[in-house]
């Protein structure tokens, strides 16, 4: 897949009154495949992610969506472009079912009445096609479901919006390992259906078991934005904890190679 | 966690004992749903009707009805402020405001009955609008709003019936409504009728389910629904069209209290509401978890204000039956233990104090066991005293079995 990225931002600027968090930031995400994009606390990955997501107004800068310059002016507008972010905390509500949280907000009424059947085929369909089968019955409450099986019905209610580009926050920093292999699984997997996702996270192992391109923040600005193939773990963590890493990083422009 | 696929689930859960094991793991799980409340219903009436025969009278039975039905109509609106987790403190004297507004505009004032009607639902509906707009949009926590309410309202009531007299009704239409009987015929009729819609309800839903290769109820399951209703309508009308009056022939009484088909059709409307509509779906949503609903695009304070107008609403309809039993409104109507029994009521039922579950059957069922307690022990002669240090526990003991429920819930499922 090698034509242009689906969702591209040019010297995106953001400030919380008198500090500046984002400062001049390329970023790109290609369909089809992973973007990691790590940083140490505070390097702006949240607020980057929150820009595109529309919960933040950037300050300036250029959005581009398939191409097209866009105004994304809140998460509804997002929404409709197909930019879904999957956040940390998940934001499911444990009283509901799978199905309940899956059309959350965007339920599908015949009438005055939900239309319940349509809604639970629609949902098992979108389960089916990410190869999901750990799920016992949709009607099942989210408060009896494992960490991992949570993660899995917030990324499928993602998905579920024929979205283009899925942002997840740190889908597995509350798991364990082989919850986290099933997710880092269905994150490949999202990539593989043609969707751009992009992987916010700490885990240099994650980063490498399922990205095509990493894009490193340093203090706000992209230190790098490169291929995964083409760096080694150590090159990563030196982008990360000093923005520089050899010829990559900042100091040799700002990076925003692709 | 099991890893058995989903057509495998299908087909097992079809039968019936795959029904009856998944309804125990929930309860197992902490969904007790309606269960200490009918367990609870059935020891009380046992205990009542061995030590006092007179509990089984035809004339009891009718009474409870007449008894609870405000307490449990409150309790219906107050299950959607509980489902956010909120509490209105000042249902019961809301309901006393919407009482002495009718009586005031009705006796006072001359109004004809319908217009005096509605002019104590707006009352309720405009009360709720003030107690929601301060909860959602001030930020006051609702326990401080209601209480003050509580505390207010207590005084409106005082000013409207001018410092303690008694109103009294005249009108026919409102005295009706909890002291007149539907024909004993028409009370079949909507019995049948009733247990008919249900059981086409239920089936035409599972055969859609089916026929789009869902889960749905087994046929058997649903056999057994219908037939229960059938069974607790037929004996209820039954007894309740068998002549209650002590001298027949001055005087006919029987047939079912105009009360029960209102409290039927209002627990059919709201339970639609919470069940069948995204309005009801969202009141969850909020209840369990406020910020997912907001991420959601659900406007939460709208869903707030809007649970607050439903539950002063419901307290005027509550007022409205409560003025009509006692053939008068006085400063005292709404208050007492009318707030606490309302709460019980809807806890006792199994709706949670904590947010996020509850039903608008919950209500129903904790009024009934309110309404029997308090029946019963006055039965038994028991002073006002015991009655109240009895509802006290019950009501304690409830909210403990919530809050017990609740902590096997976040243990056995989260992980």
């Amino acid at each position: 897949m090698s034509q242009g990225p689906i969702l591209e931002l040019r010297g995106i600027n953001k400030s919380f009154g008198p500090v500046q968090v984002l400062h001049d930031v390329a970023f790109s995400a290609h369909a089809g495949e992973v973007t990691a994009l790590v940083g140490d606390n505070g390097a702006g990955k949240s607020t980057l992610v929150k820009c595109v997501g529309g919960i933040h107004q950037i300050d300036s800068g250029e959005y581009f969506f398939e191409g097209r310059k866009v105004q994304v002016h809140g998460p509804r507008d997002a929404a409709e472009l197909g930019v879904e972010i999957v956040y940390q905390d998940l934001a499911l509500c444990d009283n509901l079912d799978i199905v309940q949280n899956m059309f959350l907000g965007r339920e599908r009424r015949s009438g005055l009445v939900l239309d319940e059947a349509g809604m639970e085929e629609m949902a098992a369909k979108t389960l089916e096609g990410l190869s999901v089968r750990t799920v016992k019955s949709l009607r099942q409450h989210v408060s009896s479901l494992s960490g991992g099986q949570r993660q899995t019905v917030a990324i499928a209610k993602a998905v579920l919006w024929n979205s283009k580009v899925v942002i997840l926050d740190e889908p597995t920093a509350a798991l364990g390992v082989a919850q986290t292999a099933q997710v880092l699984e269905l994150v490949r997997r999202l990539a593989d259906n043609g969707l751009a996702v992009v992987l916010i996270s700490h885990n240099m192992n994650d980063v490498f078991a399922v990205s095509d391109r990493i894009a490193a923040l340093y203090l706000g600005r992209m230190a790098a934005q490169t291929k995964t193939s083409e760096v080694t773990h150590s090159q990563v963590v030196e982008l990360i904890t000093s923005g520089r890493s050899g010829e990559l990083g900042l100091g040799n422009g700002n990076g925003a190679t692709s | 966690m099991t890893t058995e696929t989903l057509p495998e689930q299908r087909a097992s859960d079809s039968r019936v004992g795959g029904h009856l094991r998944n309804y125990f793991e929930r309860v197992r799980g902490g969904e007790l749903g309606a269960l200490p409340a009918v367990f609870g219903l059935v020891v009380l009436c046992v205990i009542f009707s061995v030590l006092r025969p007179a509990f089984l009278s035809a004339i009891n039975f009718a009474n409870l009805f007449t008894q609870g039905a405000a307490v449990t109509v409150i309790a219906m609106g107050l299950v959607f402020v509980l489902l956010l987790g909120e509490i209105d403190l000042s249902a019961g004297f809301a309901s006393g405001v919407c009482a002495a507004v009718l009586a005031v505009l009705l006796t006072l004032e001359g109004w004809p009955w319908y217009l005096a009607v509605l002019a104590a639902m707006l009352t309720g509906v405009l009360i709720g609008l003030a107690l929601g707009s301060l909860v959602a949009k001030l930020g006051i926590p609702s326990f401080v709003v209601t209480l003050a309410a509580f505390l207010a309202f207590q005084g409106v009531v005082l000013l409207l019936v001018k410092n303690g007299t008694n109103i009294s009704i005249q009108d026919g239409t409102i005295l009706a409504i909890a002291n007149n009987n539907v024909p004993p015929l028409l009370g079949w009729a909507g019995a049948v009728v009733g247990v008919a819609a249900y059981a086409v309800i239920q089936i035409t839903q599972a055969r859609r389910r089916t026929g789009r290769g869902l889960v749905a109820d087994p046929m058997s399951v649903i056999g057994f629904r219908v037939a229960a209703l059938a069974a607790v309508a037929g004996v209820a009308v039954y007894v309740l069209n068998l002549e209650r009056s002590r001298n027949a022939a001055i005087v006919s009484l029987k047939g079912v209290p105009i009360v029960v088909p209102l409290i039927v059709l209002l627990l059919i409307v709201w339970t639609f509401v919470l069940r069948r509509t995204a309005y009801g779906r969202h009141i969850y949503a909020v209840g369990g978890n406020a910020e997912a609903a907001r991420r959601a695009g659900i406007d939460v304070d709208r869903i707030r204000i809007s649970a607050f107008v439903i539950c002063s609403f419901m307290a005027s309809v509550g007022g409205i039956i409560a003025a009509s039993r006692a053939n008068s409104v006085d400063p005292n109507t709404g208050g007492s233990n009318v707030l606490l029994f309302a709460v019980g009521a809807a806890v006792i039922g199994g709706t949670s104090l904590f947010g996020g579950r509850g039903r608008a059957l919950d209500a129903v069922l904790g009024g009934a066991v309110v309404a029997v307690i308090e029946n019963g022990m006055g039965l038994m002669g028991y002073s006002a005293g015991v009655k109240f240090a009895v509802t006290g526990s019950v009501l304690l003991l409830a909210a403990s079995v919530d809050a017990l429920s609740r902590k096997r819930a976040a243990a056995g499922g989260r992980r």
